[in-house]
């Protein structure tokens, strides 16, 4: 597998984000992107999950599955947790698990961030943190082979940190490949690092 | 000294458990009672007896309003003096008294048929009691949608205290609009001038309707107390989870 | 299709739960029909010649400012942008949230329509061809507010905004459901044409709604 970006470019509001951006990754790559606010880390995430469309340039996948979008195969877990109040843990979970393909375990991967008691209370009650846990259990639900997470670990304490670090190493162990944008080292030596702004 | 120890959800809890069945069994003996005169209550010489369903729906109507009483002393309960137990009071308050309007709709309705020829008329107190029953939709609406408690209660505190106001007027604006009904017949100066023979089946019932309430009330208060005691656990629980 | 029904069930689910917007519309369609006699006075022979045509008035705001939050509920809070990584194809998730929102909202109106008919004084002869109307109407109303509700996500506006640009969209549902339910003029032109063309136009706007919400909320992307 192996995903390539050539020359991406991103407009917002008619001001230019980044341009000239290109990366190649293969399937066990991690890549980092860092840079200051308003780089165009969250905006560079989107394109590439197919949420904002580039200015310009082209995204390219080989070897996925056939006739699936970039999309269709990843895992965006971007700044809100798409999580719904009203519903409970264990829904939550399981209603993104039956969408985006099934075949999941849902209290496995609750127990992954450590939220199996929480199950059945209504999501309303988290706090900060167990939220984005709940939002990243969707990492360890179900498998797809492309994970674009936006700072992950803000909000997350250390224990969990940890645990987010040991789902990554075994998605790239599997032969995954991660972008992850982030402002400091994210626990794992990553393959590529891109620094978007001013240098 | 009562009222603060009242005002200790506990305690409150704990004197409900011991009054409630008390009142159940007044209720039921009550109500058996108002119906039993009711039946034997003679018809009317031209309604004949449709007009029993007057036994349930003008307890009914008064019921209506005595809900939106208990919910404007709550609300004055929530606002001013915070009391805990006074937008319990109010919430538990709603439903029941919605109810009893309904029941005075539904009723109202049903004697209508036989004597106006329609389910539904738009006359002036059948339309004030209409315009009540959504003001209780809206209050029912408000605690439905707050997702926390407290602001629910608050918001719908003021629009209690806000319809109380509103309701006078309401129903003297639709006097206006419209008066067809036959005029006020039981409290009016120089006492009332319906037959004995009726008026103490009705009193009767409006007795049992009342207690039924409190009943009703007092179990509904004590349900809205555990359930926030359940949602409080809950949040206790998802807060020792992080730790 | 599991992720359609996971969709159609969790919207439903959060419609009908404490905090859901579900029987909010119903409220509304009773106030607003209620609302009528004061204003045109409490003749029931008026009311009841003009009741259809008051039912629909009021079904067809029910149904468009409930549809205000459909797709800005989940803009907000990240919801949908997972949903547009889901393999199912766009138009199919918006189908599938647009009928879990007629069955938690259009649906109870059909409950209490003959409830405000008894009010009016509609003949009783009419609300059969007044429901069958508004059955195969709401839907329609639903549909065609999908694009208000998807234009309205991306450019952060809603409730009168919608209303603004749908209205308009939904004349011809007016028109030829208030002739189906008219005994009057279904005397004159007959029910089957009336509600043959509404149920064509609930159909086009079933397959053609979820399409043009798709392309309104991939334009909108940012």
């Amino acid at each position: 597998m192996r995903l390539t970006a050539h020359d991406l470019a991103c407009l917002r509001g008619g001001r230019q984000v980044f341009a000239g951006v290109s990366f190649a990754l293969a399937g066990g790559d991690i890549m980092l992107v860092t840079g200051p606010n308003g780089a165009g880390k969250s905006s560079l995430l989107r394109i590439v999950a197919g949420l904002l469309r580039p200015a310009s340039g082209r995204l390219l996948l080989e070897g996925g599955t056939k006739d699936a979008s970039i999309a269709e195969q990843a895992h965006y877990v971007g700044h809100q947790d798409a999580l719904k109040p009203t519903l409970s843990v264990a829904e939550n979970l399981a209603f993104w698990t039956t969408f985006l393909g099934g075949g999941g375990e849902v209290m496995s991967a609750l127990a992954v961030f450590d939220l199996a008691p929480l199950a059945r209370l209504p999501a309303a009650y988290l706090s900060a943190g167990q939220r984005r846990r709940l939002s990243l259990a969707r990492l360890a639900a179900i498998k797809r082979p492309i994970w674009l997470l936006d700072e992950p670990m803000s909000a997350l304490d250390q224990a969990s940190q940890a645990r987010l670090v040991e789902l990554m190493r075994r998605h790239r162990d599997r032969g995954g490949l991660a972008i992850v944008a982030a402002h400091g080292p994210i626990g794992l030596a990553p393959a590529h690092e891109l620094r978007l702004g001013p240098t | 000294m009562a009222m603060i120890e009242l005002a200790n959800p506990t305690r409150f809890l704990r004197i409900v458990d011991r009054l409630l069945p008390w009142f159940a069994a007044a209720t039921a003996l009550i109500l058996a009672a108002g119906l039993v005169q009711a039946v034997q209550a003679p018809d009317d010489y031209q309604q004949g007896a449709t007009v029993k369903i007057m036994f349930l729906h003008v307890p009914a109507a008064w019921l209506s309003m005595v809900g939106w009483a208990v919910m404007t002393v709550a609300a004055l309960g929530t606002l001013v003096w915070r009391h805990p137990l006074a937008d319990v009071a109010a919430k538990a308050a709603a439903p029941i008294g919605a109810g009893f309007t309904l029941i005075c709709l539904i009723t109202g309705s049903l004697w209508g048929r036989p004597t106006w020829g329609t389910y539904w008329v738009w006359d002036a107190r059948l339309t004030s009691e209409l315009v009540l029953f959504l003001l209780y939709l809206g209050v029912l609406a408000l605690y439905w949608t707050a997702e926390d408690p407290g602001r629910g209660a608050r918001a719908a505190a003021v629009l209690s205290l806000v319809g109380a106001i509103d309701l006078p007027i309401v129903k003297f604006s639709v006097d206006w609009w419209n008066s067809l009904h036959q005029g006020e017949s039981i409290f009016r100066a120089g006492g009332p001038v319906i037959d004995a023979s009726i008026l103490w089946p009705l009193a009767v019932m409006a007795m049992a309707f009342f207690l039924l309430f409190v009943t009703l009330h007092l179990a509904a208060m004590r349900n809205e107390i555990l359930r926030r005691r359940v949602r409080t656990m809950q949040m206790l629980q998802a807060q020792e989870a992080k730790a | 299709m599991n992720a359609f029904w996971a969709l159609l069930i969790r919207d439903m689910r959060i419609a009908l739960r404490a905090g859901g917007g579900a029987l909010i519309g119903a409220v509304f369609f009773l106030i607003v029909v209620v609302t009528v006699p004061f204003a045109v006075g409490p003749d029931l022979k008026l009311l009841g010649r003009i009741g259809p045509a008051v039912l629909w008035l009021g079904a067809l705001l029910a149904s468009l400012l409930a549809l205000d939050r459909l797709f800005a509920a989940d803009h907000e809070d990240g919801s949908l942008d997972i949903l547009m990584t889901g393999e199912l194809p766009l138009e199919l998730t918006i189908l599938a949230k647009a009928v879990a929102h007629w069955l938690t909202t259009g649906v109870p109106l059909l409950f209490v329509a003959p409830l405000l008919g008894l009010m009016l004084d509609i003949d009783p002869a009419a609300m059969g061809p007044l429901l069958a109307a508004l059955s195969v109407g709401t839907p329609a109303l639903t549909f065609i507010g999908l694009v208000g509700a998807a234009l309205s996500v991306s450019l952060r506006r809603g409730g009168l905004l919608l209303a603004v640009i749908v209205l308009p969209l939904t004349i011809p549902i007016l028109v030829f459901g208030v002739s189906a339910s008219d005994l009057a003029s279904a005397a004159r032109a007959g029910f089957g044409p009336a509600f043959t063309i509404l149920c064509a136009l609930s159909l086009a706007s079933l397959v053609l709604g979820p399409f043009a919400a798709a392309a309104a909320l991939r334009h909108g992307l940012d």
